[in-house]
């Protein structure tokens, strides 16, 4: 218990260092993709920095508020995540979190703020259901909600969920903001209204969002492994293939709207979903 | 040590924001095209955020008259501390051509402070790029950190 305990905190403390990292990885290739040079991998930790440093200037109280429950949520499931506790656990200390986000774009009077705030929330109606099913095909096929029984497990999950996985790609690519479904936060169109429900923010309370955001990619990352729990080299090579692969829909596909991201996730999502958790009961 | 810190971040991320003060479309198109493949300026932190509250620098061009005065002054007083404003083209510097009409107030200095002036009509790409770097510069000095 007590080394569970440690290695919980250890990955706390180490998680913005790979969640920045990760993020400026992503901006490299996705400079290389579009064949420019793009700026250095430790960029987004310059980003943040500056905007820690920036004088705090907030519209009202909600704000400062919603930003730091909305870090201290992204922190809190990924502690939760490394104790190896209760996958629904997180699940809803993630929904708090991202509730809290929609808040503060609310609270201020600003349409883009509140344009924002509402395509997050469809965002949120999106991925939220079909996050729900994988983690109950998982409980599925082993019998818990908790971690511990999903390492235990004794053949990769994958092979019983591959359709889950997909599902799982959709629930990344949202959190991501990546296109097509970067309508509420979009990481590049930085002066457009998809950058609404992060408009009203500013300064230290940006610098927390962007804090919280690398805590949230870590933890669905840290998910998508557990579909390759039983060796460390697959869980290594499935993650960078799942993360090269969001970055190249990324390149390659236009932002849509949020009518057809509900149409596409809920109808093959759901149906993906379907399939394979009748699969489960017919196998 | 962690001012040392956030000072480094300010220095290699400046976010641009850019802002037309009805201008003939030249600049405008001039400092969009830093943002292109073929200069690249994220290569040096820089983004163009389109938003005061997230900006750190101001970028300025055309001429700067009687009526988007009140807005420049707006935009200028949303954004946090520390920030630069760079005046861009010869409208941005003096009203350009346009500056014995009625309306022109003449310069953007009229109206809020200019840490850094890119002349030109319009203002070659190189230079608003040695502008930003300038305006860093600039903010070095204000941050006491020049050696
Ligand atoms: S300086 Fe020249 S190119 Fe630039 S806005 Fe004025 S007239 Fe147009």
């Amino acid at each position: 218990m007590v080394g569970k305990l440690v290695l919980a905190l250890l990955a706390v403390a180490l998680t913005p260092l790979v969640g920045g990292l990760l993020a400026g990885v992503d901006r490299r290739l996705t400079a290389w993709l579009q064949s420019r040079y793009g700026p250095p991998v430790l960029q987004p930790f310059y980003d943040v920095l500056k905007l820690l440093g920036k004088t705090k200037m907030v519209v009202n109280p909600w704000q400062a508020l919603s930003a730091s429950v909305y870090l201290a949520a992204a922190v809190t499931s990924v502690f939760i995540f490394f104790m190896q506790g209760d996958l629904l656990l997180i699940f809803f200390v993630l929904t708090i979190g991202a509730v809290f986000l929609v808040v503060g774009a609310l609270s201020a009077p600003s349409p883009y703020s509140q344009i924002g705030g509402q395509r997050e929330l469809w965002q949120m109606l999106a991925y939220e259901p079909l996050l729900i099913l994988v983690f109950v095909s998982m409980a599925m096929v082993t019998g818990s909600f908790r971690i511990t029984a999903i390492l235990e497990h004794p053949t990769p999950l994958l092979y019983d969920l591959p359709l889950m996985f997909i599902v799982l790609g959709y629930v990344l690519t949202i959190k991501l903001r990546k296109s097509p479904f970067d309508i509420s936060a979009s990481q590049h169109a930085h002066q457009e209204i998809v950058r609404g429900v992060l408009t009203e923010y500013s300064g230290p309370h940006l610098a927390l969002l962007e804090i919280a955001h690398w805590f949230e990619v870590v933890l669905v990352l840290g998910i998508c492994s557990l579909f390759f729990a039983t060796s460390a080299l697959g869980v290594v090579v499935l993650l960078a293939a799942t993360y090269f692969l969001e970055i190249l829909i990324d390149n390659v596909m236009a932002r849509m709207t949020w009518r057809w991201m509900l149409r596409s996730v809920l109808t093959v999502g759901l149906v993906l979903s379907l399939v394979n958790i009748l699969w489960l009961y017919v196998a | 040590m962690f001012t040392d810190l956030i000072n480094k971040g300010r220095l290699k991320s400046p976010w641009i924001m850019h802002f037309d003060c009805g201008s003939c479309n030249g600049c405008d198109i001039e400092v969009l095209a830093c943002l292109t493949p073929m200069y690249d300026i994220e290569r040096f932190g820089i983004v163009n955020v389109g938003n005061p509250k997230h900006a750190d620098v101001l970028l300025v061009t055309g001429t700067v008259n009687h009526r988007n005065k009140h807005v420049l002054k707006n935009l200028y007083d949303q954004m946090p501390d520390p920030k630069a404003v760079i005046a861009i083209g010869a409208c941005g510097l003096s009203g350009g051509i346009f500056r014995e009409a009625y309306n022109v107030v003449g310069g953007v200095d009229k109206v809020i402070p200019v840490d850094v002036y890119v002349p030109g009509c319009p203002a070659r790409p190189e230079a608003i790029i040695d502008g930003v770097v300038k305006a860093l510069e600039a903010v070095k000095v204000k941050l006491g950190l020049t050696a």
